[in-house]
């Protein structure tokens, strides 16, 4: 167990090396840069900027500074955001970015598998039918109209709730965002649940569990659920790194300080040490999920192990 | 990694705001502000809504009034010498920064000096060229920075040599690039003395938090000389880029001010929020520039057509909904020092279709007909605005016989190809730095980096300087005029319209004064609840 952990850690850091390479090498191959904006820069000033980010430095070498500090720990300056490094505007954006994600998959996840658990019981008739049109709402309506609607109605007409804002991360302005993140998600753990529920009620186990005479709540929660899971548990992994990683649209809508916002102002700045930095940091994410998600697999099926 | 005094600075900055958040009638200004400041440092700055943060913590010799007027702010007097070359500034005895240090001259010194130092790299430095040596020194060819025309005459007293006779001096010194730096602090701390941890204020507010993503935070400043008479406790600045999202906040009243707002909801905020947007006129020109070194464009008889075809009255109210002011001058109505009329051509009062038929005939002169027709790039920066008026222009330009190909990319890429000349037609904004109409003309002049369709006309440049050297306002404004309608009358570029200054202010704010300069300090800003 321990070896197979170990060579899959391994076999991550040339993807990470891989990802940090290509990401570096399109930014710069993208025309425009983080100087040019709205009006020229005298070319004195130009000279000293870029001096000081060493961009008069050969692309070559600028790849293995980058490349260098990264490895020890330093993801550089931001050209755009001078007042703070890279690696302070991801440290200060990640808690909120965490909550917010966490928040949603945890909620998600939990009314996701309710709600299909009683589709599926009710195949058919219309609980399944009321639970499939509010699920597809979450599919069909893309975040930031859903955020613009939700915001407008309790924030604008109802006043319940504010319309965007962190305020110390109080529970009421937590509600809308959540909501807007976690509904697409909630929707396909529910589909895959009330799917792969409504098979195994149809399997001979469960039939000979009925057979016996078993109640109801019983068989649901004794026999069927567990069986039911694997498929919605191999969602989870992917469905974690991308709650995490696509907030942006939500933290934008609704004006939150996390990190997922850098990930296109930044590219649209040309901001190379932020994107870069974000970047990153996703990858890393990305890979630790997968590599946990593989490690459960493993300690699940010992077969895994071995191949 | 650097995490741990990122985290330092979160976790004081919220013992900060915990120990704050106590005032329990505290009034409190929320201040939508538009996109992440990249700086609060004031030689790193360049957008409005930094010099929005910034101009309310930090306060020059000289700062703006409710009308963004100049009016003095750290200099308690000043005095000009006959030939306008020599300001001396007194320094109010009572001018101290928020740690209870004085304000000396050495600050406004040391300030100037960092301004103009290369190594800065102070993006707006040139709006400080006027003084004297300042060019030479922000080149690097003088590197002895005491040579530069601000001195320190005694502890209270700050003597300003300039160049050349400047009219809007006392204006640019409201600027934030004329603003001072606490010495006592920056000789401890260096760049670091605008950290949240370090940073002191000679303004109104001083700021306390700063939370990247969604907003700044100042307090007022109790050792501020006009402290008396500053209404607002706090002052939050948020920051958001989404504009549709943020009014959706403003309406549900978690905003006080916009400092912008998305031109298509005018029409719903007009009618179920009357009175609360304020648009007016603003100094600024948005633009076609023609590429003068392409042959095409070269010919007079094509630049007058392509834009005597514009019917600008039809894109301010229609396409934009905002009411922009068609524009076919260079220099914005409300220029300050601009005595005599706003440029009008004889062709803007004639009727549209009259206009049509004239640049018809301006076409086939220069050879184009409908069987040959002209074909024209016309590049902008993606935004929706940008293209619904680059689509109307097409249109209009069909009609004389123009194709248009339509190209848009992001902004950086967009002055990048502008810069290099690499267009035929592309689009530009210019909003000007300082009132005064020195700052538009200027980009028409030869060599200039921001002239990106390369005009250039000797007597132009000749006027412009002979301006520069002129002390008598009136005569100066004469010369301006004439460059002006030389510019114009040869197409050198297609003005479209002056822009508006956009906010929409609730009724509960007053001390809010519309001004073409779009400045309005949280100083004179007050709020009922």
């Amino acid at each position: 167990m321990l070896g197979y952990a170990f060579r899959r850690v391994l076999s991550a850091l040339p993807i990470a090396l891989i990802a940090v390479t290509v990401a570096f090498f399109i930014l710069r191959l993208a025309p425009g840069g983080p100087f040019d904006g709205e009006r020229a820069l005298p070319p004195d000033v130009l000279a000293n900027l870029r001096a000081h980010y060493n961009l008069d430095q050969p692309i070559w070498m600028q790849y293995f500074i980058y490349v260098k500090g990264v490895v020890t720990g330093d993801l550089g300056p931001s050209m755009v955001v001078e007042d703070f490094t890279v690696s302070q505007l991801i440290a200060i954006g990640l808690p909120f970015t965490l909550m917010l994600g966490l928040t949603a998959f945890v909620s998600a996840t939990a009314i996701g598998m309710l709600a299909g658990v009683v589709a599926a019981v009710n195949q058919n008739k219309w609980p399944d039918y009321a639970l499939v049109l509010v699920v597809m709402l979450g599919v069909v309506i893309p975040n930031f109209l859903m955020g613009g609607l939700l915001q407008l109605v309790f924030g604008v007409y109802l006043k319940w709730l504010p319309a965007g804002g962190w305020v110390n991360g109080s529970l009421p302005h937590l509600v809308l965002p959540v909501t807007v993140l976690a509904w697409p998600h909630a929707a396909r753990i529910s589909r895959l649940m009330r799917g792969s529920m409504i098979e195994v009620l149809g399997t001979n186990f469960i039939r000979t569990a009925k057979s016996k005479g078993i109640g109801e709540r019983l068989m649901l929660t004794r026999h069927a659920l567990k069986p039911a899971l694997i498929p919605v548990v191999s969602y989870l992994g992917p469905g974690l790194s991308y709650l995490l990683t696509g907030s942006l649209v939500v933290e934008n809508i609704f004006g939150l300080p996390g990190i997922g916002k850098y990930f296109v102002t930044a590219a649209l700045n040309r901001d190379y040490g932020l994107v870069l930095g974000t970047t990153i940091f996703y990858v890393a994410l990305i890979l630790v999920l997968n590599l946990l998600v593989d490690l459960v697999y493993a300690w699940l099926d010992p077969r895994v192990r071995f191949h | 990694m650097k995490f741990i005094p990122a985290l330092k600075a979160i976790a004081l900055a919220g013992a900060l705001s915990l120990a704050l958040g106590g005032a329990a009638s505290a009034v409190t200004l929320h201040m939508h502000n538009g996109g992440e400041p990249g700086s609060i440092d004031p030689h790193k700055v360049s957008g409005d809504w930094e010099n929005r943060v910034v101009g309310d913590y930090l306060e020059g010799l000289m700062t703006e009034d409710e009308n963004a007027e100049a009016i003095p702010g750290q200099a308690a007097s000043y005095t000009v010498s006959e030939d306008g070359l020599v300001y001396t500034f007194k320094l109010r005895d009572d001018a101290v920064w928020s740690d209870g240090e004085p304000v000396i001259a050495h600050d406004f010194v040391a300030a100037f000096q960092r301004l103009m130092d290369p190594a800065t790299a102070a993006e707006y430095a040139y709006l400080q060229y006027p003084i004297k040596n300042a060019a030479a020194i922000n080149a690097g060819d003088i590197t002895d920075f005491n040579e530069l025309g601000v001195k320190e005459i005694d502890e209270k007293t700050v003597e300003i040599t300039l160049e050349n006779p400047t009219p809007f001096f006392l204006q640019a010194l409201t600027h934030y690039t004329a603003y001072p730096i606490p010495t006592h602090l920056y000789d401890k701390v260096g760049d670091s003395w605008t950290k949240m941890e370090n940073i002191v204020a000679n303004g109104p507010f001083k700021l306390v938090e700063w939370l990247p993503g969604s907003h700044l935070k100042a307090i007022k400043n109790e050792t501020y000389y006009d402290a008396a008479n500053v209404k607002l406790d706090e002052v939050f600045y948020y920051i958001q880029d989404d504009l549709q999202a943020a009014l959706q906040r403003y309406r549900s009243g978690e905003f006080d001010i916009m400092t912008d707002f998305p031109s298509d909801q005018y029409g719903l905020l007009e009618s179920q929020y009357p009175g609360q947007a304020h648009v007016d006129p603003f100094l600024g020109v948005y633009y076609y520039v023609m590429n003068q070194d392409n042959p095409k464009l070269q010919d007079i008889n094509v630049r007058k057509a392509l834009s005597i075809s514009i019917n600008r009255k039809v894109i301010g109210p229609d396409i934009l909904g905002t009411g922009e002011l068609p524009a076919y001058g260079w220099v914005p109505p409300g220029a300050a020092n601009y005595e005599g009329d706003t440029y009008a051509p004889a062709w803007a009062d004639e009727d549209y279709g009259t206009r049509v038929t004239e640049a018809k005939a301006l076409m086939e002169k220069a050879g184009y007909t409908a069987d040959m027709p002209l074909t024209l790039q016309l590049r902008y920066n993606t935004n929706d605005n940008h293209q619904r008026i680059a689509v109307a222009v097409a249109a209009m330009w069909k009609e004389i016989g123009v194709n248009v190909e339509l190209f848009n990319s992001e902004v950086a890429v967009h002055y990048d190809a502008l810069r290099a000349g690499d267009f035929e037609i592309g689009r530009a904004g210019w909003l000007m730095d300082y009132n005064d109409p020195i700052n538009m003309l200027d980009l028409l002049k030869t060599g200039v980096d921001n002239n990106y369709g390369r005009y250039s006309n000797e007597k132009y440049d000749a006027l412009l300087n002979e301006s520069n050297a002129t002390l008598d306002l009136v005569k100066r404004a004469g010369l301006m005029h004439e460059a002006e309608a030389i510019a114009m009358d040869e197409f050198g570029v297609i003005p479209i319209y002056y822009y508006v200054a956009k906010n929409v202010v609730s009724p509960k704010i007053s001390g809010f004064v519309d001004n073409a300069a779009d400045i309005h300090r949280s100083r004179w800003i007050s709020k009922s609840e």
